[in-house]
């Protein structure tokens, strides 16, 4: 079906324009330099050769990149400076400004805990964790490696908690930003991580994020991701984590025209916590999609995961949760709840949970729900005098915030409730409810 | 306390509404006046829910005959939360849980719609919290319960006494409980039961919805209607809720068959 579908002419068409476009953007590319040319040329070679996804591919089937196409890329662009009324950060928290071009540690003191990798470091380190996830092929992840030009790398170790924070803007007509983030939590670290991604007008924001977890070693990531379409976001989030570490992953993302979040863990022995919950909100003509990924490569692995979504007007949510359990996964510990709510007749939401369990001694639950608002809730309310509009947009507050309280603290600066469901710009600051 | 002259709050008159496709209210009649003190009692099943759900507005009844009147206002023409505003109550015999949302704010939103429409100003974070404290105390509640979810995780008993505060703060004309009673130990009755009292005055009219007696022995009503097959079969005084107490509800049948036989010689025509 798929197949003969594809061969009609449109889709020929639809096809022919997507390799144009590819051809254009490696023919644009400014020549690879830096700490990352290598990996330009291999990301660039990989890019020649992968086509971009279409819709016949199994993780692909709701979500159409074919929109990127209408995308000129402008790598010659001058990079975003950060805006000043922007929210200052939570203090003890390092914030780091990433516009994809400037060194993000130009003067800025790093607190006890936390450096840079050396050169070294990072040609060993670089791409370790997302082979050990399986993501060195994705598109997403070609692209990146093609068009980034830089990458933070840090280390973080003792025994104070570090708070780092990174924002990123991308606001500009045709602009791409490329981000690449690798850090390196050694045993017992711990480290406290808000990721804002903001993204306005026609851009593109892609992100990878590598983190590697030593033994012991707790990471709370956050991760706000407020677009406005038409912007569009791919994220890769990769995790590898050694035994007896605690990943927790916090992420929200709005408004994107298009947004693909890949969050991949592996627990590379097992024996670790990973905690995940996603909020994603799928409004107008969005597209919202998060494809998470979790391996246990070893015995008494624990996953706690929770996706929610909210799909409005024309909105398309997709999630779909990947397990992994094989052999050598015995007693792993994982359940997978999906919770979503489907507010216009003409919204869509498609939930998968994907569990590939092959140990015989494991307890995985999963579940999904797909509901509307709860007629007796917002009766509830409305008994108390609120009105119908102002009940309905509590209960969707209440529904976000069961997430969204997950955040690293250092996040409040930025109100993410107020934030994720303001309608409109995510860029300015949410307007003074009474 | 019975005034003739006080103001007509309620006037329900022979309402009839259906779930679904099924009739349940039957042809209520019942008018509420200041200073009453009302109280339905009646089988489950009976109808009693039904109707005070009716009165605040449930989407889910639909009312094919019959008219309520607020204060002279048609009060069905009414959305639900124009009803609360305006200073009708519903004490719920199942409190809904609602996760997510601060039970804080909940109650400060509430409390500001109500006050725009007698025309009060609203009160910012700091002023509703130190009325919410002061009203805390008509129910003995602990403030923690202020900064949870609206009723999530709440007790049968927290519940109901969440309910009562909402009714302090929200000042009521009529106030309708359904079961407020139902679900709490000794000590909590007395506390729910005083918070009733203290905030019944001559301006306003309370319809209590239980089925015991040892509640009304706490809040004494003015009038006890018995409610049968979705309609009030018998009105009296205090001394109507001994003698069911007493007797039980088994003559409410032979009443309602006798009910029926004569209405059924009334309109033959519309029953054929
Ligand atoms: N939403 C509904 N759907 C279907 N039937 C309903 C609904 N609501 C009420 N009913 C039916 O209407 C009748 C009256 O119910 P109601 O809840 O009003 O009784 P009640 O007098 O409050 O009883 P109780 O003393 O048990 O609280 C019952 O037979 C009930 O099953
Ligand atoms: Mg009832």
């Amino acid at each position: 079906m798929v197949l003969a579908s594809d061969t009609t002419t449109g889709a020929a068409d639809h096809a022919t324009a997507i390799e144009a476009w590819s051809a254009k953007l490696l023919q644009e590319l400014p020549p690879a330099v830096g700490v990352l040319a290598d990996v330009q040329r291999r990301g660039r070679a990989a890019l020649e050769a992968l086509p971009l996804p279409r819709r016949h591919q199994e993780d692909w089937r709701f979500t159409d990149l074919g929109g990127l196409t209408a995308l000129s890329p402008r790598w010659d662009a001058a990079p975003v400076a950060p805006p000043a009324d922007w929210p200052p950060a939570a203090p003890g928290v390092t914030r780091l400004w990433l516009d994809g071009r400037s060194d993000p540690l130009a003067g800025v003191e790093l607190p006890p805990g936390l450096r840079p990798l050396a050169p070294l470091e990072l040609s060993q380190a670089l791409g370790h964790t997302l082979a050990a996830v399986g993501a060195e092929h994705h598109w997403p992840v070609a692209f990146n490696h093609a068009s980034a030009g830089d990458c933070l790398a840090l280390r973080v170790s003792g025994r104070e908690i570090v708070q780092l924070e990174l924002v990123s803007a991308a606001c500009n007509d045709q602009a791409v930003l490329p981000l690449r983030v690798l850090v390196v939590v050694e045993e017992k670290a711990q480290l406290e991580l808000t990721q804002v991604l903001l993204g306005s007008a026609a851009s593109l924001t892609s992100l990878i994020l590598e983190l590697h977890l030593g033994r012991k070693a707790a990471v709370n990531h956050g991760l706000l991701a407020l677009g406005e379409a038409p912007a569009s976001l791919l994220a890769h989030v990769a995790v590898e984590q050694e035994p007896q570490s605690r990943y927790q992953f916090t992420s929200a993302s709005r408004g994107w025209a298009l947004s693909r979040l890949e969050p991949r863990i592996s627990q590379v022995s097992g024996a670790a916590h990973t905690h995940l919950a996603g909020l994603q909100l799928a409004e107008q003509h969005q597209v919202a999609d998060t494809h998470a990924w979790v391996r246990f490569e070893g015995p008494d692995g624990n996953l706690e995961q929770l996706h929610k979504a909210i799909a409005d007007d024309h909105g398309r949510s997709i999630f779909n949760g990947a397990v992994r359990v094989p052999r050598a996964a015995q007693r792993t510990n994982a359940a997978q709840l999906s919770r979503n709510l489907l507010l216009s007749n003409l919204a869509r939401i498609d939930t998968k949970p994907e569990l590939e369990i092959v140990a015989d001694d494991v307890r995985c639950a999963h579940g999904a729900t797909v509901s509307r608002l709860q007629l007796d809730e917002l009766f509830y309310l409305q008994s108390r005098g609120i009105d119908a509009e102002l009940a309905a947009s509590l209960l969707k507050r209440g529904f976000c915030a069961e997430v969204l309280k997950g955040l690293p603290a250092a996040a409040a600066v930025w109100e993410p409730l107020a934030r994720v469901l303001q309608p409109g710009s995510a860029l300015s600051a949410p307007e003074r409810r009474p | 306390m019975i005034r003739p002259d006080a103001e007509l709050l309620l006037q329900i008159t022979d309402l009839h509404a259906r779930v679904e496709d099924q009739p349940i209210l039957k042809g209520v009649n019942l008018e509420i006046r200041a200073g009453e003190i009302h109280a339905v009692m009646g089988r489950n099943g009976s109808g009693k829910s039904t109707l005070s759900k009716v009165l605040a507005g449930h989407p889910s009844y639909r009312v094919t005959s019959g008219s309520v009147r607020y204060r002279g206002e048609d009060l069905l023409a009414l959305p639900p939360e124009e009803r609360a505003r305006m200073g009708v109550f519903l004490g719920f015999q199942y409190p809904i849980e609602i996760p997510g949302v601060s039970n804080l704010e909940f109650l400060r939103v509430a409390t500001n719609a109500r006050r725009g429409q007698k025309g009060q100003e609203e009160l910012d974070t700091f002023a509703f919290e130190d009325l919410v404290n002061e009203r805390l105390k008509v129910v003995q509640m602990d403030p923690a319960f202020l900064e949870r979810s609206v009723n999530e995780g709440f007790s049968g008993g927290e519940k109901k006494r969440n309910e009562i505060l909402q009714m302090a703060l929200l000042e009521p004309l009529v106030a309708i409980l359904d079961e407020t009673d139902s679900g709490l130990d000794i000590d909590a009755l007395r506390i729910v039961a005083g918070g009733v009292n203290q905030l019944a005055t001559a301006d306003n009219a309370t319809l209590l919805i239980t089925h015991y007696q040892r509640l009304l022995e706490v809040i004494t009503p003015d009038y006890v209607h018995v409610m049968a097959a979705g309609r009030i079969l018998r009105t009296g005084g205090k001394e109507l809720a001994l003698e069911l107490e007493e007797r039980g509800y088994d003559w409410v049948d032979e009443e309602l068959a006798a009910l029926e036989l004569s209405e059924n010689a009334r309109t033959p025509l519309e029953v054929a």
